[in-house]
């Protein structure tokens, strides 16, 4: 779903003029592109990110979600996240690195760095501008509508799930439908049985700017239930807020297309660590016969 | 034994359609605020004040008391599951009502002594640990604009302790470079939901600046800690009004802030 052309909607009120969004989603893309400034300084490249309209006009999701919250979220919030993420890296060894891998490393196990809220945060809402769509809701269909009565039971169980994981998400924070391929939850964890039983669909919730990138997950929808999210147009019924998103604003084509790419991605992992593996496995089999101890040598070196 | 065990739960029914248990099961009530929901204009406006009293204090409240009453429900019949299960609900719930009924208090309009400076003993005590009230206060709005998110904010001259939690340069960011912004960008990375605080440490008599995350109350930082002032820097606390200026919002609540209040609290505790 690729947005040719930014809308000029977005354009005029922000001041942003003819300047074409650089910066595409890892999701999308096998080659993470980046916008050069060609500023060279002492010798190094400084990438900026750009902050992305979403793929439709601030009052294309009336009545649903209004244009004062599209234009306050977006062009306040969101680009204050995207200008400031780029002021504290600029200089420093994440200068460069993609959205993603900037993420993951200031991430730094749970033990977070200054740029994580920001990065972090920043892919958030490019993610959740691109979850929804004017006239969206109703049911998903195809294979993640198999998947999701099949991890879930049916899909009105999973709406349930996620419905209540984004108003029990207390505080500041948001809820995720996630790809989990063979992921222990736990950190550096592989799993040692991997079957295609594991590879399955989760509710997860997360705090503040935390997403499910840092569990090594591939999120594939998202609700922010940050309360500038949605305080303008349902003061503090996060319930409806979160009732109206499912019903009228979540495209289902678009997570369809990220499900499609985690799976790709999921076998791409596998088949590469098989790969991996036979090659330890060939490295082990030459060494075995001098490493096995033998019960005979110790009276003979006696 | 079981007529005695009868007569309980005939009471315990009969207590619940009363609002009160024998056993002793009260239910919390919203408070009423001391004040017009416009009375603290235009520091904050009365549709913030009335939305954050009557929507989210009263949710608060409604639902702490409905998650007490499982939680009762499942001590009698010694369900652990269900017990440990609540008390997420029952931190943030109840949590929430603690804070707000405290911040109703902190807050006076102008015409009743809301803004004016605390004197006395708490004001030395200010002096004393910040330098002067001026620098307490530029502390505590710095703190809690860097703050990312919602939360209460607590202001601190035991700076040390909260420091630790940032990214060395940050340290280094605080004290060395007079920019506020700078730090803005280096702490933004913590707590979303938060508020801040004025608190002081009765066991050794020392004010303290602390932040507490979501809706914890104060005291989930330290036992011996006291609230004397709270600001609610959760987003529904100022964004009707404010947006995303999160700054002005920590510079203008100090024209309605109740420091008789906090004097009071800080009198009694340091005699």
């Amino acid at each position: 779903m690729a947005a040719a052309a930014t809308p000029t909607s977005w354009l005029t009120g922000q001041g942003l003029g003819g300047r074409s969004p650089g910066f595409q989603f890892p999701w999308r893309s096998k080659e993470l592109q980046r916008k050069y400034t060609g500023k060279a300084v002492y010798g190094q490249i400084s990438a900026k990110f750009e902050l992305k309209p979403p793929p439709y006009p601030p009052n294309a999701l009336e009545p649903h979600m209004s244009k004062d919250t599209l234009e306050y979220h977006w062009g306040k919030h969101h680009r204050a996240y995207v200008e400031n993420l780029n002021k504290q890296i600029v200089g420093t060894e994440l200068d460069g690195m993609s959205l993603e891998d900037v993420i993951i490393v200031s991430y730094n196990k749970g033990n977070m760095l200054p740029p994580f809220n920001n990065a972090a945060q920043a892919w958030n809402h490019e993610f959740f501008w691109e979850s929804m769509k004017p006239g969206g809701g109703g049911k998903p269909s195809g294979e993640l509508l198999e998947l999701i009565e099949r991890d879930f039971g049916s899909f009105d169980r999973f709406l349930e799930e996620f419905k209540s994981a984004a108003a029990t998400q207390f505080g500041s924070g948001w809820a995720w439908l996630a790809y989990k391929a063979n992921r222990l939850n736990v950190d550096n964890a592989v799993n040692p049985f991997p079957s295609e039983k594991d590879k399955k669909l989760v509710v997860v919730k997360s705090p503040n700017a935390v997403n499910p990138l840092v569990w090594d997950y591939s999120p594939l929808l998202t609700i922010d239930v940050w309360e500038h999210a949605y305080f303008l147009d349902f003061e503090n019924r996060r319930p409806n807020y979160i009732s109206v998103f499912m019903d009228k604003l979540v495209s289902w084509e678009v997570v369809s297309k990220r499900l499609e790419i985690a799976k790709a991605r999921a076998t791409k992992r596998e088949m590469e660590e098989e790969r991996r593996k036979k090659e330890e496995e060939e490295e082990n089999s030459e060494d075995e016969a001098v490493e096995v101890y033998v019960d005979g040598d110790e009276s003979e070196s006696e | 034994m079981a007529l005695r065990s009868l007569a309980i739960r005939k009471a315990i029914g009969l207590g619940k359609s009363v609002g009160l248990g024998l056993r002793g099961l009260q239910t919390v009530t919203l408070p009423d605020l001391p004040y017009d929901y416009s009375a603290l204009e235009p520091a904050i406006s009365g549709e913030i004040m009335q939305l954050h009293h009557q929507k989210h204090h009263q949710a608060y409240v409604t639902n702490y008391n409905k998650a007490v009453e499982q939680l009762f429900q499942a001590l009698n019949k010694v369900d652990t599951s269900t017990v440990v299960q609540l008390q997420g609900a029952i931190k943030f719930n109840g949590g929430g009502h603690v804070n707000h009924s405290i911040f109703w208090k902190n807050l006076a309009p102008v015409h009743e002594g809301g803004g004016e400076p605390p004197h006395s003993s708490l004001g030395w005590a200010i002096d004393t640990h910040f330098g002067s009230l001026e620098a307490l206060i530029q502390k505590m709005s710095a703190e809690g604009a860097a703050l990312q998110g919602s939360g209460w904010v607590v202001s601190t001259v035991v700076g040390f302790k909260s420091l630790q939690l940032f990214h060395h340069c940050c340290c280094h960011c605080l004290y060395v470079s007079a920019n506020v912004h700078l730090c803005i960008l280096f702490f933004a990375s913590l707590h979303a939901s938060f508020w801040q605080w004025l608190g002081l440490d009765t066991e050794f008599k020392r004010l303290v600046v602390e932040t507490t995350a979501n809706q914890d109350p104060l005291v989930t930082k330290a036992p011996t800690l006291v609230p004397l002032l709270g600001i609610d820097v959760w987003e529904h606390a100022y964004y009707l009004q404010y947006k995303n200026v999160k700054p002005d919002y920590l510079k203008n609540i100090w024209n309605v802030m109740n420091w008789k209040y906090a004097s009071d609290v800080y009198q009694k505790e340091c005699p």
